[in-house]
Parts: C-alpha cells; structure tokens; sequence
C-alpha cells in the first residue's frame, strides 16, 4: 500500500467562466483521516469530483493509492459518500447495496452476508428493507454510508456526512469513521461542521475561494499558546502592548477578550497587571484552541460570501 | 460485463417497478383488441367471392389494413422508444445518483451499454408483441401473411434502436425537457421528411423528393418504416405505386445502410460526449 492515500499538485478547475478550484496540492496519508474545512462554496465538492474522476481537472494532477485520478481499477479500493445524492427510490435498502456491491465485482455469496451486517451496522436494520421512497432524509443517508462501505474501502470520501442526520445517526458517523480507520482505511470528509472535523480528524485543510489556504495537524501536542477568555471592564487601552509584549489579545464582543499566552505561568502575573492598571476582571477562562477558532481566523469572518 | 448487465437489469427492474412495463402492456393490449374488431369489421367477413380478380383485390385491402397496423404499431413502439429513454441520464444526473454509480470500478461506456440494452431488450419485447400481434391477427381473419417478413420486422428493429440511441445520445448533454424537444423533433421532422417526399414522388415534384431525402439523412427513422413497409407489402401494391405508406419513393438499401452507420456513430458519439462530461 503506497504511503499516500492521496497526493495532488495544482488541481485546478474552471466551470465555463466560473472557477470552482483555483490551485489545489494536498497530501492524505495512508490511514489518515483528513477534513476538508470551508466555507459554502469554497471548492471542497469540486475537489472531491476531481478526486473522484466524475470530473476532469483544467489543470494539475493527483494520485489516488498510487494510482492517477480516474483510474477505473482503483475505484474498487474507494468508497464514497456523495452530498445530494438521491438513490433510486424504487430500489430497497439491500437492493442498492447489492447493486453497489456488483458494481464493484463483490461475490453474491459476499453480498448475502455483508448487505444485512451493513444494514444492521448503520442502524437500518429491518425497516431498511421498505422501498427507498419511503425513507426519510436520515435513513437515506444512513444508507448511502452503507453503501459507502460496502467494498471495505481502503480510502473514505465522506460529504457532508451527517447532513439531515439526528444526533445519533451523528454519533453513529463519528463511530463508523473510527471503525474504518481502525481497520486500517484513509478518511477524506469534506465537512462544514467543524465540531464533526475536530472529533473525527487527524489534520484539517482549510480552502476558501478555491484556494488551500492552510494545512493543520489537530493531533500535534496541544496548542503551541495558552488559551484564555477574559472578560473585564476598565482595561486601559494600551494595557495590552505593555502586559503582553509576546501575547495576543483579541477583543470580542461584550467587554471580553481572547488572550494567547506563552505559558500557565503567566497567568497570575497578567492578573495582578490587570488589577493594577485599574481594571474590574469578571471572568478569566483558560480554553483550548478550538477548531472554530482556527476556522474564523484562517477563513476570516466574512466566509465565502465575500 | 458483470456490470453492464449489472446496470442493464437496473435498467428493466426500474422500468417495471416504475410501472412503465404494466402500462405499454396495457396500451399495446388496448392497440391489439381494437386493432382486431377493427379488422373483424373490415375484411374479416369475406364478401362471396365471385372470382379471382375480385379475391386478388380483396387481399391488396388485407394487405393495407396489415400495413395500416404494422404503421401504428411502429408509431407507438417508436415514441416509446423516445420516451422511455429521455430522462434516464439526465434524470439520474440531476438525482445524483449518477455520481454514485461512477464512482465505481465502472467505466461510463459500460453504464451506456447496460442502459442501452435494457432498454432494447424490453423494446424488443414490446415491438415483438405489437408488430407479432398485428401479423396474428390480420392472420387469424383473412389467413394473409406479409411477404418478406424478417426483413421488415429487422428494419422496423433498426427504427426503434436508432431512436433509443439517439434519444440517449442526446441525454448525454441536455436536460431532460431540451432532450425531449429534441428527440421527438427529429422524429417528427424525420415523419414530415417521409411523407413530403411520397407525396413529391407522386406529383412528380423532384425537389420535394430531394427534401425528403435531406431529412431521412438528417434522421433516418422514417426512411426505415418506409423500406420496410416497401418489403412488406404484396407485389401488386408496389407495382401500382399508390400505397400511402411506402409507394412512390422508396428509400434504397444504401439508406437502410446510412441508418446503421448512424446508429453505430450515434452510440460512439454518445460514448465520447459522456466520458468527457464533468457530473
């Protein structure tokens, strides 16, 4: 198995005028699991088509498990969730995982005893059997994950995984990922949800406008800075350059402020700065770097719509 | 192969879980049992025949009347060809259940060919009962058979295969509502084409028939009911060149020729238009 689950150097695609990936490189290892974190509209759908072959680059190149983008063999190691997706509503639950399941050259024999196993797996289980029109939204994604799994992929693309899904079929998402990585498999999840991204992720991509914008490793021993939320009133105004010449201070909204320390240590001693420069101190909240933080200071607060 | 036939059994399970199957059933009977009392009531009571110059006639009116349904036969089973088809790429474009089933070990040819013959064999099936049908019958009241009947029937198969290409080769690229507006314009334009040049040949009007070739060439359906009709048809009626369905101009074997090659080139094009189509 190659090293990389994924490699692409400069994927970039333009839609007639529109340009949907402007220059993507990224590399997903083997066994990893990977977030693709964006705005709406950022481009993550795009790549993963791209990714995928059911759509060509304008430019650049990839590899999928070593193999070019739109090799046809490849696929048989590749699962993939797609976001709107509509399966055929006049198939049953097992009939589309049979179906997938011949698709990719699986035994019948095989099928007879993965099909239920998978239904069982994703929750279905025996009302999976009704005709797909008759599913909701959450059942029909369930399904697609099945479906997603039923060639023990050896690389995960998941869209938008726990859209239209209820907390336990989130869960049951955030579980299935672990399972799958367990058992040795590649995770790619295209995802705006970053709590989702956070749980399941060993590094995030953040992609904006078509761009990569940055790459982060969320399993690297915890935030080089210390975390915290200070809310106060009567800080004076140059306070911050004087106490924190190698800190951070950002003001939100409500008299607070998010602060970046270099160590614990520093804490009384701010502190005490504080109450001598005459301020009133509320709150003072040690947080750890979370991932919306990173989304909103990478991405900007004004997303994609701009 | 596994996943063409694969797709191709999809292709006929939707068709008869989506009732389509239940419902030509029920037309192609409706065509079938009014055909036959039509058929009772006009030539199926044999006046006394006097001699053999009045029974000679009386069969060219059998004959006619076989035309009359093989034609309406061929009409039905050519629409459907067109509308069976129209909307199962686009359709599953727009669904997204497209992107799932490419994203298998599948090569996009081979989802054509799986839906091509899906639907060829259920066309087949329901071309083999209308046509069969209407052959039966005409049999069964005046004891007349069509001459030259494999290569009649054949062409009238090469008809509902072209249609059924063409129809899919459009839905590679265009919505479903363009494809329809397409696809049965080209088959009407192909049906005005047909009949403008018989009725030029009949005038004598050469530049009517020249029209009329241009629109066999630009969509040779029309040519190919007309070809077979010609096949079908007793001697008598060929000779006095006055039928209404193939009299005056028959479309030559190089047209029956023209219509397999633009078949043939309509499926690879298909192939082409759809592999390069980013979904």
């Amino acid at each position: 198995m190659p090293a990389l689950a994924i490699e692409t150097s400069g994927l970039r695609k333009v839609y007639g005028r529109k340009l949907a990936l402007a220059d993507l490189s990224l590399e997903v290892r083997a066994g990893e699991a990977f977030g693709l974190l964006g705005p709406n509209g950022a481009g993550k759908s795009t790549c993963l088509k791209l990714l995928l072959g059911l759509a060509r680059p304008t430019a650049g190149h990839g590899r999928l498990l070593g193999r070019p983008l739109g090799d046809i063999p490849t696929r048989r190691r590749v699962g993939f969730l797609p976001e709107h997706f509509h399966f055929q509503d006049w198939l049953s639950g097992p009939e589309v995982l049979r179906l997938h399941g011949r698709l990719f050259g699986l035994a019948p024999d095989l099928l007879r005893r993965r099909v239920p196993e998978l239904l069982e797996r994703v929750g279905l289980g025996a009302q999976g059997a009704k005709p797909l029109r008759e599913y909701s939204k959450g059942m029909q994604q369930r399904l697609g994950l099945a479906q997603a799994l039923v060639n023990q992929p050896e690389l995960i693309f998941l869209d938008e995984p726990t859209s239209g899904l209820d907390p336990l079929g989130r869960l049951l998402v955030r579980e299935v990922i672990q399972e799958q990585r367990q058992r040795g498999a590649a995770v790619f999840l295209n995802s705006h949800l970053l709590g989702e991204v956070e749980v399941s992720c060993d590094r995030v991509a953040f992609v904006k406008d078509g761009c990569l914008l940055e790459t982060r490793d969320l399993r690297a021993a915890a935030a080089p800075s210390l975390r915290l939320r200070l809310r106060a009133r009567g800080v004076p105004a140059d306070f911050w350059r004087r106490a924190l010449p190698r800190g951070r201070a950002d003001q939100l909204p409500g008299d607070a402020w998010a602060l970046e320390l270099a160590a614990e240590d520093a804490i009384p001693e701010l502190l005490r700065a504080l109450l001598a420069a005459g301020a009133q101190v509320y709150e003072l909240t040690p947080l750890s770097l979370s991932l919306e933080e990173i989304f909103l200071r990478v991405i900007g607060r004004d997303g994609g719509d701009a | 192969m596994g996943a063409i036939l694969a797709i191709a059994f999809t292709t006929v399970r939707e068709a008869v879980r989506r009732k389509l199957v239940l419902l030509a059933a029920l037309v192609g009977a409706a065509f079938l049992l009014l055909y036959g009392l039509a058929f009772h009531l006009a030539v199926g009571n044999p006046r006394s025949i006097v001699n053999a110059a009045s029974r000679a006639l009386e069969r060219q009116g059998e004959a006619l009347f076989l035309l009359l349904g093989l034609y309406a036969a061929n009409m039905l089973v050519a629409t459907l060809a067109i509308l069976a088809s129209i909307d199962t790429l686009s359709g599953d474009i727009a669904s997204g259940a497209m992107q799932t089933l490419l994203s298998k070990p599948l090569a996009r040819w081979q989802l054509l060919l799986g839906k091509w013959l899906g639907f060829a064999a259920l066309l087949t099936l329901l071309q083999a009962a209308l046509l069969g049908g209407a052959m039966a019958i005409a049999y069964g009241f005046t004891g007349y058979l069509a001459p030259h009947r494999a290569a009649g029937l054949a062409l009238l198969w090469l008809e509902m295969l072209l249609l059924l290409t063409v129809t899919l080769l459009w839905g590679t690229r265009l919505s479903t509502l363009a494809n329809g507006v397409l696809s049965l314009g080209l088959f009407g334009l192909a049906f005005l084409g047909g009949w403008i040049e018989q009725i030029g040949a009949l005038t004598h009007h050469p530049g009517a028939v020249r029209v009329g070739i241009v629109a066999s060439l630009i969509m040779p359906s029309e040519a190919l009911w007309r070809r077979a009709a010609f096949e079908m048809q007793p001697q008598l009626l060929s000779a006095l060149a006055i039928g209404p369905f193939a009299g005056a101009s028959v479309p030559s074997p190089l047209m029956v020729a023209y219509a397999v090659a633009y078949t043939a080139l309509a499926f690879i094009l298909a192939v082409r238009l759809f592999h390069t189509r980013d979904l």
